[in-house]
């Protein structure tokens, strides 16, 4: 990591980054969008979605975790890896169990809004039809892990914002889940619905219960344009 | 009974100084007294560790030799790599199946004996082998299932039955590990030299890590012990899980010393106090042997304080045990599991030599590149390079199994084409040649002439042996659902896409792919390849992508021509709604 600010390029534009920065971020702030999942700018990366994977002086490597350094030669915006990525959110959709018309979280879901950014129409892979647990326990927020896709955004907001470690992972491989801090279930935990942890799910997996449908559908974040344009919008500004 | 495991888990606790990054050891505790880890265990541990539940549960339930639920006083793990099931592991499965009454994944309704499969467990030049409650036995031939049961029924005296035997199969030694050694000489000659002398000693040798990556030894002492931190760690990567791969289980067993100096020279030069040694689970039986060598090093001054009588020269060794993880080969996830997290693996940068253990500065080789070392300290830098190739000098250990006359370890000078190799082990008729286990390369014959180098064929060593009647690519897909099993999970890339390789690979082998198929088949390899996280998903389509390129016949013979055969089986698919009506619908027409 740089102490001090650093020049490289992505997609042969040239851009400095701050001490510190990560590629992803110093894209965010220079208005270069580099799609993502598990990453949010306030917690620290995770590393586990890959679609902010890029190519650094040719070699694939997770922006999000990468540090920015002079001189580097970043690829993002290639049909190769729009196509990696693109084939990653399908694998998201086959693996979980994703009701997009009846979820509560359509039009404001990352997952979604990522698939019609990267113009993925239908899945052609084919589905795991898995069972996976709901928990509907605690009184104020439910996890459907149907909808979960291992993001841990909820572990590291718990860890790192709420400092209570109310979730975490458990089991390996395809067999892998959220998992909560009880012996049982959510409604054993120390979870309050103000919690970052309850805030960051990018799907319709950690919702608020008593909050549904108060923006119609339509009206929610990504019907009005695709994801990344907030981020996109700052770079036409200048 | 409750109150009873709480006292037992404090003590437990306490016995490891309650500290947490002992987990691992804590765990595999418990469940050795205990049998399985329950939900009740886990919160105890949490509790006395003072950390949360769900961490402990986190790391629990990663690990196969972990159980969460209940299992038989004795746990059968049979063996299922692939070059075990070439030699009749499915035959013994059933006769174990048979005997006891029981499939695999379940306990016998006495709770006596539970069935399990497991990987490669570093026994494929004797198979099928198993692990009866960690203890190896091989070379099991269906009348020994009954012997076998009898022993453990009688109160599990396994060691002392014919088949507890483990062959060392040294076939051909060699100049650079298994010649006999002087005790201490590389360690005394290390401390009358700088520890940049003995970097630019190793960067003259061109010592090249022998786990795989091939990365130069010298240089990667010289960033750890140029790397800022309060503690630097030296630590031997004993994982070897790669199936096919057992040369570091017969070095541990028969030159453990080397490993050792090797340790305490590296220890020597990045300033290491603390050294491990990580040791896969499946080798537990090598334990006691080593803990004596360690012992013993002590007692000569060859471990402790002041060693070799040079004056604040302390370092020390612990052998850390795994719990059954092939993720746990690769270093930073070797890492997480020796902090006694899940073995999860870590971004780079930054790399292990820059934060390693406990985020400090540390140096992760390989048992064999530790051995190479030491003898380099012995034998000298000229003497070394002058074995081999020009960029990839010394020897390599091959482990040799499969379709041979003559299976075993092999010391062979880099450089050795695949063709003198197989004329070596008595396998002149060979069809395919799996070179550097399921994440390296699949052969043919066309490819005999190249030879093993890191500027040609790398290889940790693992050397599989296909005969002509063999079905290569149902081994390939062997080779997938063992990464899809042994995938941590962390990355959607390798943790979904392996799943689909083995789903649309399984299609086109059972006579249902297209070209489609095919097609979708090489994306989602590519995908898979460029996008994980790890070594373990980026070569994870290999036994898929090298056989696509060396053996096209292959699969070419198996595609179909029609545009679209749909992977959905009716019939499955209504299988349970007949049960449940009692009818079966007259679907004729609809059949594909
Ligand atoms: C999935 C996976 C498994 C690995 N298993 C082993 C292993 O069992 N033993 C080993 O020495 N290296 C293994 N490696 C390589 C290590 O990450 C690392 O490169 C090696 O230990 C470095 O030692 P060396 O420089 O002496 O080769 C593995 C890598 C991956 C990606």
């Amino acid at each position: 990591m740089s102490d001090k600010p650093v020049t490289f390029t992505i997609d042969g534009v040239e851009i400095t980054a701050k001490a510190g920065q990560t590629i992803l971020q110093a894209a965010d702030d220079a208005g270069i969008y580099i799609p993502r999942l598990c990453y949010h700018p306030s917690l620290p990366p995770g590393g586990h979605c890959r679609l902010c994977t890029v190519k650094i002086n040719g070699r694939p490597a997770s922006s999000c975790t990468f540090p920015a350094d002079e001189g580097l030669v970043v690829e993002n915006d290639t049909e190769e890896l729009n196509d990696h990525r693109r084939r990653i959110v399908e694998m998201l959709f086959v693996e979980g169990n994703h009701y997009c018309p009846t979820c509560e979280h359509s039009g404001n879901c990352e997952l979604q809004a990522m698939a019609y950014r990267l113009g993925l129409l239908a899945p052609t892979l084919p589905y795991f039809r898995c069972e996976r647990e709901l928990d509907a326990s605690h009184k104020d927020v439910y996890v459907d892990r149907d909808r979960c896709i291992l993001c841990g955004r909820c572990a590291r907001a718990s860890r790192e914002v709420d400092h209570k470690v109310v979730f975490g992972f458990e089991g390996r491989g395809v067999h892998k889940r959220i998992s909560v801090d009880a012996p049982h279930n959510l409604g054993e935990t120390n979870l309050a619905a103000a919690d970052k942890a309850a805030e960051v799910c990018p799907t319709g997996c950690i919702m608020l219960k008593r909050k549904g449908f108060a923006i119609p559908v339509g009206q929610r974040k990504y019907d009005h344009e695709p994801i990344g344009s907030e981020i996109e919008r700052s770079r036409s500004a200048k | 009974m409750a109150e009873a495991h709480s006292t037992l888990v404090k003590e437990v606790v306490e016995q490891f100084g309650a500290d947490r990054s002992r987990l691992m050891d804590i765990a595999r505790a418990l469940h050795g007294k205990l049998g399985h880890l329950s939900e009740d265990i886990i919160g105890e541990i949490a509790d006395a560790l003072g950390i949360h539940r769900v961490e402990v549960r986190d790391m629990v339930s990663f690990y196969a030799f972990l159980s969460r639920s209940p299992k038989g006083k004795t746990t059968i793990r049979l063996c299922n790599a692939v070059v075990e099931r070439m030699n009749g592991a499915d035959e013994i499965a059933q006769a174990f199946e048979e005997a006891l009454g029981i499939r695999f994944g379940e306990t016998t309704p006495d709770g006596a004996i539970s069935l399990e499969y497991t990987p490669c467990m570093g026994m494929s030049d004797q198979p099928p082998s198993a692990l009866v409650n960690g203890v190896p036995i091989t070379g099991i031939r269906k009348a020994d299932v009954p012997a076998i049961i009898d022993a453990i029924k009688k109160g599990g005296a396994v060691q002392s039955l014919p088949v507890a035997e483990i062959e060392l199969n040294l076939r051909q030694s060699g100049p650079v590990i298994f010649a006999p050694m002087d005790r201490g000489a590389a360690v005394r000659r290390a401390v009358d030299m700088t520890p940049d002398e003995i970097i630019a000693t190793m960067n003259t040798a061109r010592l090249r890590g022998r786990g795989g990556a091939g990365f130069p030894l010298a240089m990667k002492w010289d960033f750890c012990r140029k790397a800022e931190g309060d503690a630097h760690y030296i630590i031997c990567n004993a994982d070897e899980g790669e199936p096919g791969t057992f040369k570091d289980r017969v070095i541990l067993t028969e030159q453990p010393d080397l490993v050792f100096e090797g340790m305490t020279v590296a220890a020597f030069v990045i300033g290491a106090r603390e050294g491990f040694l990580y040791l896969r689970a499946e080798y537990e039986y090598l334990l006691p042997h080593l803990e004596q060598v360690l012992a013993r090093r002590r007692r000569l001054g060859l471990l402790g304080e002041n060693i070799c009588g040079r004056e604040g020269f302390n370092f020390d060794i612990r052998i850390q045990l795994g719990a059954g993880a092939y993720i746990c080969g690769e270093e930073s996830a070797l890492i997480e599991s020796l902090e006694g997290k899940r073995g999860a693996p870590r971004d780079r940068p930054p790399f292990p030599v820059q934060k390693g253990y406990r985020n400090q500065p540390s140096s992760v080789n390989n048992v064999e590149t530790l051995c190479c070392a030491a003898r380099i300290m012995e034998k000298g830098a000229e003497w070394f390079s002058s074995i081999g190739t020009r960029d990839s000098t010394g020897a390599k250990l091959l482990s040799v199994s499969g379709d041979c006359e003559r299976p075993g370890v092999y010391e062979v000078p880099y450089g050795a084409t695949v063709a003198t190799v197989l004329n070596m082990v008595g396998a002149e008729d060979a069809a395919a040649v799996q070179v550097g286990g399921p994440s390296g390369q699949c052969l043919a014959p066309r490819n005999f002439g190249r030879s093993i180098s890191f500027e040609d064929i790398p290889t940790g060593g693992s050397f599989i042996v296909f005969g002509p009647q063999r079905n290569i690519l149902e081994s390939m897909h062997q080779f997938i659902e063992f990464f899809v099993e042994e995938s941590c999970g962390w990355c959607v890339p390798c943790r979904v896409g392996a799943k689909h390789l083995d789903i649309i690979f399984r299609k086109i082998l059972d006579g249902k792919g297209t070209r489609a198929d095919y097609q979708q088949l090489e994306q989602v390899c590519m995908t898979v390849k460029t996008m994980s996280r790890c070594g373990l998903g980026q070569t994870a389509a290999n036994p898929i992508l090298t056989t696509m390129r060396n053996f096209p016949e292959l699969y070419d013979a198996l595609l179909q021509s029609d545009d679209f055969i749909p992977s959905f089986d009716l019939d499955k698919a209504i299988k349970e709604g007949c049960e449940i009506t009692g009818r079966t619908p007259a679907l004729e027409e609809h059949h594909v």
